[in-house]
């Protein structure tokens, strides 16, 4: 007898959904153990979790807050990925994002607020391309790998917005807290029923909207991912193939930035330390596991909302340490992308032992 | 003195392929042994088979009269058979000390670096070979990476050497050396099963020759029994192929003339020497040669994938060469690629994807800045069709068609906007014979509507069949034309190896 591992020819859709769904419940049974040993029974925070961001218009307001910038950083991520391109710098282009539309609101001075929102927008959009584009040219250029510049970037990036936020750009109102002013209404995006939740996110699923039929319908798209598949082959059809890393790069990193638009516009008001609390990470693995598809960055944002805001419920309403909601969310994303393997192989005994 | 190796019968098959048929022979120690055979007349699958890698389905191997059964490459390891590969085994940035560290089983964890050191340097020194242990690997030339192959198989102490065209990468002075250290190796008792295609090698190396034609050893000749004639003529094969109907309406309008090119390799060595070339309207020029002799430098120079050094390409009257018009040019000339799916395909992609590959931009497909996705879908619904090519469901990656199928995708991608001019590399292999015959048919209906075609293929029926001339090449060089309805290929064997058709009475 012997366990062989077979790639499937065709996976059927049935699987596809059912899998991932299956690898969650299977998540949820393990991370009962971990809740039966520090003495709390596995259902109720389970509940808890659903209660708590989805239950309430509060905590579903919470939950989109929070899924708003991981779509805008989850789309970039996965559409250099299409590429096979690892942008693995989306937490520094929302910070780069998050500064321009900071310089536009605090100097620019115009006085209407859709033309501030939009150039807030572009300098957005701008700032996160072209941090993202410094890469682009490296790898284009000179093949330098990406995943290093781009995770390099992040600390440039970071620390950068720190020195503008403890230096120059300090509020003088602000008793030496590192912020910035607060912006004026101008530059502030619309919020709903009274909660944080602001227009942002439908910007993010508009956004996805449009980089799905980016990706599908368009030539570019069409471009993108046969370079994505094979590159020489590309080269061989006559693609320009250094013009389109540089490119699908700046566009990566402009959608990232503008995580950081919707962050400071729509959220923060200001420009502060810590504005993403690592969602250009949790991107990475968001795109992973959307399959790099733009819907599917959607569904798994939302998803990872619902984790993000429940966690922390469980901190307050079970005195659960930290630890345990990482531990929780890991084990799910374990899980989910284990699934992933029985998608695409199987396993399957055979008797006797066959020669290879 | 028995022999260290003695096949009977080998007989090897693969689902709907038989790759060894009947393969004996035996290998003395102290001698040197070439199998000769064209490419896949079965030498690779022999040589898998005597490292262990597969297990035939018939017939004896003994080492030193003894029966053996090889489950594993280790196991034929054990018996001191080693095998230089055509692609060396190495890590590029460690350093050659290590890698040969590497290769051996009995390192203990905590070991006495020095005394291994001197172990390897008197090896060095023994061999007369310049090797600076310390070196990283990728810093090495090509031929001394070879020395490092060699070293690690005398450490592990092999009788039983066997070297896989070890000269295919090697420069003339470079072969000289390994020449000169495989004499020394013969002298000290050991065997070598010497792999090449090249027949000046082939006779001043070989104590025995054996040769493999279609998976079965047909003629083993010992030294004084061989010259380049008969060992072409064996490899060859003497009768006679039936030639394709062509309606015969070659003109002799040049397409394509070709003078005088140059065009060097990374490593400053000349892959084409001087070559000229005449394509007229309308034929199917073949090209034979040894593989390794020019003809993917002359497939890349044509499809624009390489700049020359020297010469002119004309189109017409218009010099192509360097001027824009060249790739203006190069976008009309279709291509059939050696490396099908590495540089054929994208392979995650659907067949309707991969036949626009060329033409993406092009009005039929596109809308605006959108595709239009009815009409690639209708596009590879034609093709699909008109080209009987066998697809999965809708949507299926073309990396799940098989190999005749896939090249069918590529062939109708190239074709699907009338080319003037087709370059086809080795278009037929690996494919079954269905596949092939269908591949010729396309290549000969199109030089009914005035394509012209250069076919490079390695398989001479192929070119006789198909060709109206043939050119052969060796080392870069025309070395001129013959006419496949009255020639031999023995002829044209001995001109693969370099002889000018006027030195032959």
């Amino acid at each position: 007898m012997k366990l062989v591992i077979e790639r499937r020819e065709i996976s059927s859709p049935l699987l596809r959904f059912s899998a991932p769904v299956a690898s969650i419940f299977v998540a949820l049974f393990v991370a009962g153990f971990l809740l039966l040993a520090s003495g709390v029974k596995p259902l109720l925070p389970y509940k808890e979790i659903i209660i708590e961001s989805l239950g309430s218009m509060y905590g579903l307001s919470e939950t989109l807050v929070k899924t708003t910038p991981l779509i805008f950083a989850g789309l970039g991520v996965s559409l250099a990925f299409r590429m096979q391109i690892w942008n693995i710098g989306a937490e520094g282009q929302i910070y780069m994002g998050a500064m321009g539309a900071t310089w536009v609101a605090l100097f620019s001075g115009i006085e209407n607020h859709w033309v501030m929102l939009t150039a807030m927008f572009f300098a957005a959009f701008l700032c996160g391309g072209l941090w993202a584009g410094v890469a682009g040219l490296l790898r284009a250029k000179w093949q330098v790998n990406e995943v290093i510049v781009t995770l390099l970037m992040n600390y440039i990036a970071i620390l950068g917005v720190d020195y503008l936020i403890y230096g120059p750009w300090k509020d003088p109102q602000g008793f030496n807290f590192p912020l910035t002013a607060q912006f004026s209404d101008t530059a502030r995006l619309a919020e709903y029923f009274d909660t944080r939740m602001h227009s942002g996110f439908f910007l993010a699923l508009f956004c996805a909207l449009v980089l799905y039929l980016f990706m599908e319908r368009t030539i570019w798209g069409y471009e993108i991912k046969v370079i994505g598949s094979n590159q020489k082959a590309a080269q061989y059809a006559g693609m320009n193939t250094a013009w389109a890393i540089f490119f699908v790069l700046f566009l990566s990193g402009a959608i990232a930035g503008i995580a950081g638009f919707g962050e400071v516009a729509g959220l923060q008001h200001r420009l502060q330390h810590g504005i993403s609390p690592g969602y250009g990470y949790t991107a990475i693995i968001v795109a992973w596991l959307a399959k790099r598809s733009a819907i599917g960055v959607v569904i798994v944002s939302f998803l990872m909302g619902v984790l993000l805001v429940g966690g922390d419920s469980l901190q307050i309403m079970w005195q659960l340490p930290v630890a345990f909601v990482y531990a929780f969310q890991g084990l799910i994303l374990f899980f989910l992308l284990a699934s992933d393997f029985f998608i695409i192989y199987r396993l399957k005994l055979i008797r006797g032992n066959a020669h290879a | 003195m028995t022999d260290i190796l003695q096949i009977e019968n080998i007989r090897k098959t693969f689902p709907g392929v038989v790759a060894l048929d009947n393969v004996s022979f035996s290998v003395a120690p102290g001698e040197i042994h070439t199998l000769l055979g064209e490419n896949g007349a079965g030498k690779s699958t022999l040589m898998n088979v005597l490292t262990g890698l597969y297990h035939p389905d018939r017939g004896e191997i003994n080492i030193s009269g003894k029966q053996v059964h090889f489950t594993s490459p280790r196991d034929s390891l054990k018996c001191g058979i080693g095998m230089v590969h055509q692609h060396f085994m190495l890590v590029p940035a460690h350093s050659v000390f290590e890698n040969i560290l590497l290769a051996l089983d009995d390192v203990p964890n905590f070991f006495n670096r020095s005394a291994y050191k001197e172990k390897i340097e008197k090896l060095i020194a023994e061999f007369d070979l310049e090797l600076d242990l310390n070196l990283p690997v990728w810093k090495l030339s090509i031929g001394a990476q070879q020395w490092i192959e060699l070293i690690k198989l005398l450490l592990r102490d092999c009788q039983l050497l066997i070297l896989d065209e070890p000269t295919a990468v090697l420069t003339p002075q470079e072969t000289e050396r390994l020449f000169a250290v495989l004499q020394r190796l013969k002298g000290q008792g050991k065997s070598i099963i010497f792999i090449s295609h090249k027949m000046r090698e082939v006779m001043e190396i070989s104590d025995r020759v054996t040769i493999l034609k279609k998976g079965c050893s047909i003629a083993t000749l010992a030294r004084g029994d061989f010259d380049e004639s008969k060992l072409a003529a064996l490899m060859i094969g003497t009768d006679k192929v039936p030639q394709w109907q062509k309606s015969l309406q070659m003109s002799d309008e040049l397409v394509l003339d070709i003078q005088n090119l140059s065009v060097q390799n990374d490593r400053g060595l000349a892959d084409l020497d001087d070559f000229s070339l005449e394509l007229k309207k309308g034929e199917i020029l073949g090209i034979a040669g040894v593989a390794g002799n020019g003809q993917k430098a002359l497939a890349e120079v044509l499809t624009g994938l390489k700049k020359t050094n020297q010469g002119k390409i004309m189109a017409g009257a218009e010099d192509i060469t360097n001027s824009n018009a060249r790739y203006s040019y190069i976008a009309g000339i279709a291509h059939i690629p050696e490396d099908r799916k590495t540089i054929g395909i994208a392979p995650d992609m659907d067949v309707a994807d991969n036949l626009i590959m060329k033409s993406f931009k092009n009005r039929l497909f596109t809308s605006g800045i959108f595709q239009n996705k009815k009409a690639i879908r209708q596009n590879a619904d034609d093709k699909i069709e008109q080209f009987a090519i066998k697809t999965g469901p809708d949507g299926t990656p073309v990396r799940y068609l098989s190999g005749g199928n896939i090249q069918k995708v590529i062939i109708a991608r190239e074709l699907s906007e009338h080319p003037t001019v087709l370059v086809a590399l080795y278009p037929t292999r690996g494919l079954d014979i269905g596949s092939a015959e269908y591949v010729h048919k396309v290549i000969a209906d199109g030089a009914d509507r005035g394509m012209s075609t250069i076919l490079i293929a390695e398989d001479l029926d192929e070119l006789l069949k198909l060709s109206d001339r043939i050119a052969v090449m060796f080392r870069g060089k025309l070395i001129g034309y013959v006419d496949p309805r009255n020639t031999t290929r023995e002829k044209i064997g001995l001109m693969m190896s370099g002889e000018t058709p006027g030195d032959m009475s």
